[in-house]
């Protein structure tokens, strides 16, 4: 690991315990992303991409094992600590959006700059959305929204804290093919112009063939491709 | 924590779509507040009137009251006092209506000039309260003149003395008008007593002497020091710094009663709020995750629901405050009749702001209760739905448990009277908070546990529904059951109360009482009933007689004793009417020793009734020493007895053997009945104008105040039970309203897959009953026990519950809940299955 890179993950172990006995869903994985760069996860269903990047992202603690994002290490602070990390560090796109259903686009959009009490959020969201296309959208509510539009407003809230490391589970999973290759690519937009690292968890092999760097997982463990 | 502008705007965001639905739901806690409001409020308003009143509640700076005429050196005594004095002697008699032929026992009081001193009079005509003294005439009660129709200037015949009456009675300065029906009163001049021909010496008449100061001095020291020798003559004086705390003390229990009561709508009101909050918070675990996910500290997502509850609790304090302050202006009615004073309608602030804040307090905390885990939610949720929330409970709850007991103990220490009261209080909200969550636990794992595979369909889905997760079956056990057991003990306690005030027994009941019959007259009278067809039920010598030792100590020393010694002052000075005779009556029954027969060396051996003989400590061979008129009579008890007072038959503490007490002046009591109102009264007419010295009370007329006054408590009563009944019925709407959101996705789903409506309903309908039938029924357990304690240790009564009442509560309960739930799922119910898979 080195300054350049911006996630180091090192032998990462993830176990849960069952009433079946203990479960090890993750096994000693270990990979670096570099700044900038992109990174495709992909796998077999349930083959622990999901728990990978939850614990990558420091939404959850690992059972043995390291994550370094941007140098700090995200397995020794405790849960408020991995907040501010998140904050400060980290954007989300998710499968199924989630965008916070009472609060209006440009307002999902500034949460992350309101939360840390930064000034210019609503600026800076009205800028964003009119970047992803919605700029006529703006005070309108997720359900007012199609699903391609509200993963638009969930990139633009990803994106509104100038994060340095982006994850995105299947962030296509629930779109159509047209719609999905429209948000790839403003994805990867986002991510050329303001030099965010993209972590990206993946169905699909093409498009995880665009990325830097693909890591397969196979049973929890990292399999590497043939 | 520190709210900064951040989390007002997501608190206020955040409820965009639910603020209607959130405080719908709460509204329970505007109807706590109110009540809470309303009564600390009175309360204020009811100290006011106490202090500024104080004067004319006495109506002088100082009274002097004997149950004996004035000694010689009583006189010289009161003389020393100085002032400007006034005197009134009262006793009871019959009074005569000439025009109407109508006779009822009275209070006469003969009053010199002068008093009142402080307030006055109020009389019909306004004037009559100054000009009865010179004119002479009598002031009549107004619910006398009512019951014989008379009118001013008609004649009233009071012994041998005719007088006409000159004004109706309304208001006598420092009297509750409600609580002395059962001798009116009549005032005469003082002049005219002697004419009356009425007062003898074994005569019981009260002497009071009202003695008023000059602006500027200070009676309470003066009379500081003159305070025992008074004491030793058995005259009491009384300060207007008395009656002030003798009257606070019953204003306090009054108060107690009220505040207690919603004390409780207010805590049934924080059930509600924390249910509707509950299914809030529910809804909002994806978000909370989402914000967690973005950055959001653990703390931050609480404060935003924090925020939430604290609006929730202004909006029900200020609308709580404004219907308080509405409602109290009805207030002063509903208790006007049992206070003597003159209750004006002002707004507290400083209280209405005290019961608006602890209402508000109620509020946040009981919100809390939900909205605390929420610090739990992992924002892995936002990856996949966890269900895995820890099982150990958050430090953080405890605590808040902790405060909340804190707060209710603090709140019910500081409105009882008695700590241990206080701590009864809390103790009982506690223990029917627990068996409740208990009885909810059990009903939960033994619905998880019971249903088995043979069961019929709609039966495992309505039992299904009490354990499935987002169930309500907790929260309900707890509005309803908490419900209940306060409404339930309340009538229980009413109804053991009005019991015990009716008399017991059925058959030949005697309906009336002639006293104050001479040795002499007993053969005439008897006559006089025989000739009209009234049999004598009972007849008894009565000698008055007062305690001069018990156990070879003087009362005098006894009354010296610090206060807390046992026998309680009242006992000791207490005027006791005791009678001879040789075996018990119908209403006794022998305890413990042998029936008193013939003197035994210089004592004479007694029976006493074994509550009497408790208060003074004395067992079978103490000896006791009595005081007829100056005579002293040397006993002991030689026997303890059973005394049924409820039975309307003379009752006596004290009987002695016959041929002992016969030389002591005497007067007789006569039992009898009259078998129409006609009959009585011809009786009466008779009897009053043949033997004008006998007095007599109309047991039926006894009855009939008592039932007013009992109706008049209950209308207290029941408007503090209406305010928790109607605090219950909002939050079981509320309760149900909020569970249908999730049933009905439920129902829509089995109606799609093919369930027909009627099993739908039959679905809900078991899962409803099985909870009121639950929550009813500890509900009414806790209220057998709860009313039990009460009426066994605070009122010290028997405890004979109804056996219908529980049934009917646990009916009533189980049908509103079932219609309640099937009325709030009905508009649902009737709607294609489609609209509302969208719409909701
Ligand atoms: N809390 C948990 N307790 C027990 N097992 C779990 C828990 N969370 C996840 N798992 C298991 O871990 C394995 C990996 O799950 P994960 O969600 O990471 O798979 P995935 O690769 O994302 O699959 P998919 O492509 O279907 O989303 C699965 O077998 C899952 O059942
Ligand atoms: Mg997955």
């Amino acid at each position: 690991m080195n300054d350049e890179s911006i996630l180091g993950v090192n032998a990462l172990t993830k176990s849960y315990s069952t009433s079946g006995g203990e479960l090890t869903v993750l096994r000693e994985v270990t990979f670096d992303v570099r700044r900038g760069r992109t990174c495709a996860i992909v796998g077999p269903s349930g083959s622990g991409k999901t728990t990978l990047l939850g614990l990558c992202a420091g939404l959850d603690q690992p059972t043995q094992g390291t994550v370094h994002l941007d140098g700090i290490a995200v397995h020794s602070l405790n849960e408020d600590g991995r907040a501010r990390l998140r904050n400060k560090l980290l954007g989300f796109v998710f499968q199924n959006f989630q965008l916070l259903t009472t609060l209006t686009a440009r307002e999902n959009v500034m949460v992350p700059l309101e939360l840390c009490g930064e000034k210019g959020a609503d600026h800076r969201a009205v800028e964003l959305l009119q970047r992803v296309g919605l700029g006529d959208r703006l005070d309108h509510y997720p359900i007012q929204l199609s699903g391609g539009e509200q993963q638009r407003v969930a990139l633009a809230r990803a994106f509104i804290n100038r994060p340095k490391i982006l994850f995105a589970d299947e962030p296509t999973g629930n779109l159509d093919s047209e719609t999905s290759g429209k948000i790839i690519d403003l994805l990867f937009d986002l991510n050329r112009a303001s030099g965010t690292a993209l972590v990206l968890v993946t169905h699909n092999l093409e498009l995880a063939a665009m990325t830097d760097q693909i890591i397969t997982l196979r049973g929890g463990r990292r399999v590497d491709p043939l | 924590m520190s709210f900064n502008r951040w989390i007002w705007l997501m608190a206020w965001r955040d409820s965009r779509a639910s603020r209607r639905k959130l405080f719908l739901f709460s509204c329970s806690i505007v109807l706590g507040i109110a009540a809470l409001v309303s009564i600390t409020s009175l309360g204020h308003n009811l100290e006011i009137a106490v202090a500024e009143q104080a004067k004319s509640l006495l109506a002088a700076d100082l009274v002097v009251t004997s149950r004996q005429p004035l000694s010689e050196r009583a006189e010289q005594m009161i003389e020393g006092l100085g002032g400007e004095q006034a005197r009134e002697v009262s006793f009871s008699s019959m009074a005569l209506f000439p025009n109407s032929e109508g006779t009822r026992l009275v209070q006469i009081r003969g009053l010199t000039e002068g008093f009142p001193f402080y307030g006055a009079f109020e009389t019909f005509p306004t004037n009559a309260g100054e000009i009865f003294r010179n004119l002479p005439g009598a002031l009549v009660e107004e619910s006398l003149m009512k019951q014989f129709n008379a009118k001013v200037g008609d004649p009233i015949k009071l012994g041998e003395l005719i007088l006409p009456i000159v004004g109706i009675l309304q208001k006598i300065p420092g009297e509750a008008m409600v609580f002395t029906t059962i001798a009116p009163r009549v005032y005469i001049p003082a002049t005219e007593i002697p004419k009356t021909k009425l007062i003898k010496a074994e005569s019981l008449a009260k002497f009071k002497v009202f003695i008023k100061y000059p602006p500027a001095t200070l009676v309470e020291e003066f009379v500081k020091k003159r305070r025992a020798p008074f004491k030793e003559l058995r005259l009491e004086l009384e300060t207007v710094e008395d009656r002030k705390r003798d009257l606070g003390k019953s204003m306090n229990h009054l108060q107690t009663f009220l505040s207690l009561g919603g004390f409780i709508a207010l805590l049934l009101g924080g059930v509600g709020v924390a249910s509707a909050i509950h299914v809030h918070v529910k809804e909002k675990v994806p978000s909370v995750a989402v914000l967690r996910c973005l950055g959001a500290s653990a703390n931050q997502t609480l404060q935003i629901y924090v925020a939430q509850g604290m609006a929730l609790g202004l909006l029900g304090a200020i609308m709580g405050g404004i219907l308080g302050v509405v409602i109290q202006f009805f207030l002063p009615r509903v208790i006007q009749d049992f206070v003597a004073l003159e209750i004006q309608y002002s707004i507290a602030w400083v209280s209405v702001l005290g019961a608006m804040g602890a209402g508000f307090v109620i509020c946040v905390l009981f919100a809390l209760v939900p909205i605390l885990p929420l610090r739990r939610v992992s924002p892995l949720a936002v990856l996949r739905a966890t269900t895995a929330v820890s099982h150990h409970r958050d430090p953080l709850q405890w605590l808040l448990f902790g405060i909340m007991g804190l707060g209710i103990t603090g709140f019910s220490l500081w409105q009882s009277t008695r700590w241990y009261h206080g701590l009864a209080f809390t103790g009982g909200i506690l223990v029917a908070f627990g068996l409740l969550a208990l009885v909810a636990k059990l009903l939960i794992s033994l619905a998880r546990r019971a249903i088995t595979p043979s069961w019929p369909y709609v039966w495992r889905q309505g039992f299904a529904n009490l354990h499935r997760p987002n169930n309500r079956t907790l929260l309900l056990m707890l509005s309803l059951g908490l419900g209940t057991f306060l409404l339930l003990t309340m009538y229980l306690v009413q109804h053991t109360l009005l019991i015990d005030l009716l008399p017991a027994g059925k058959g030949r009941q005697p309906n009336t009482v002639l006293f104050d019959i001479q040795t002499d007259q007993i053969s005439d009278v008897e006559n006089l009933l025989k000739n009209r067809q009234m049999e004598v039920l009972q007849q008894a010598p009565v000698v008055t007689m007062r305690l001069a030792s018990v156990k070879g100590r003087a009362i005098r020393d006894l009354l010296k004793e610090p206060d807390h010694r046992r026998v309680p002052n009242w006992v000791l000075r207490r005027e006791f009417r005791s009678t001879w005779r040789d075996q018990l009556v119908d209403s006794e029954e022998s305890v413990v020793g042998v029936w008193p027969s013939q003197k035994i060396r210089d004592s004479i051996p007694i029976s006493l009734e074994e509550g009497i003989a408790k208060d003074l400590a004395v067992t079978l061979g103490d000896d006791l020493e009595f005081d007829v008129q100056g005579v002293s009579i040397a006993t002991h008890v030689a026997h303890l007895r059973k005394v049924d007072w409820k039975r309307m038959a003379p009752n006596f503490f004290v009987v002695f053997p016959s041929k002992t007490l016969e030389a002591a002046p005497a007067f007789h009591i006569i039992t009898t009945r009259s078998n129409t109102p006609e009959a009585g009264a011809e009786m009466q007419h008779a009897l009053v104008k043949n033997y004008p010295n006998i007095s007599l009370i109309d047991l039926t007329l006894v009855l009939k105040t008592v039932d007013t006054v009992v109706s008049k408590v209950s209308v207290a009563v029941r408007f503090m039970a209406s305010f928790i009944l109607g605090t219950g019925l909002l939050v079981l709407i509320s309760a149900i309203l909020t569970g249908r959101y999730q049933r009905m996705q439920e129902s829509i789903l089995l109606r799609t897959l093919g369930a027909s409506r009627w099993q739908v309903l039959q679905i809900l309908v078991i899962e409803y009953f099985l909870l009121g039938f639950c929550a009813s029924l500890t509900g009414v357990v806790l209220a057998l026990g709860g009313a039990g304690a009460l009426v066994f240790y605070l009122f010290k009564l028997p405890f004979h519950p109804p056996l219908l009442a529980p049934f009917v509560t646990m009916a009533c309960i189980c049908l509103t809940t079932m219609t309640t739930g099937l009325i709030m799922s009905w508009g649902v119910m009737n709607r294609p299955p489609l609209e509302i898979l969208r719409g909701e």
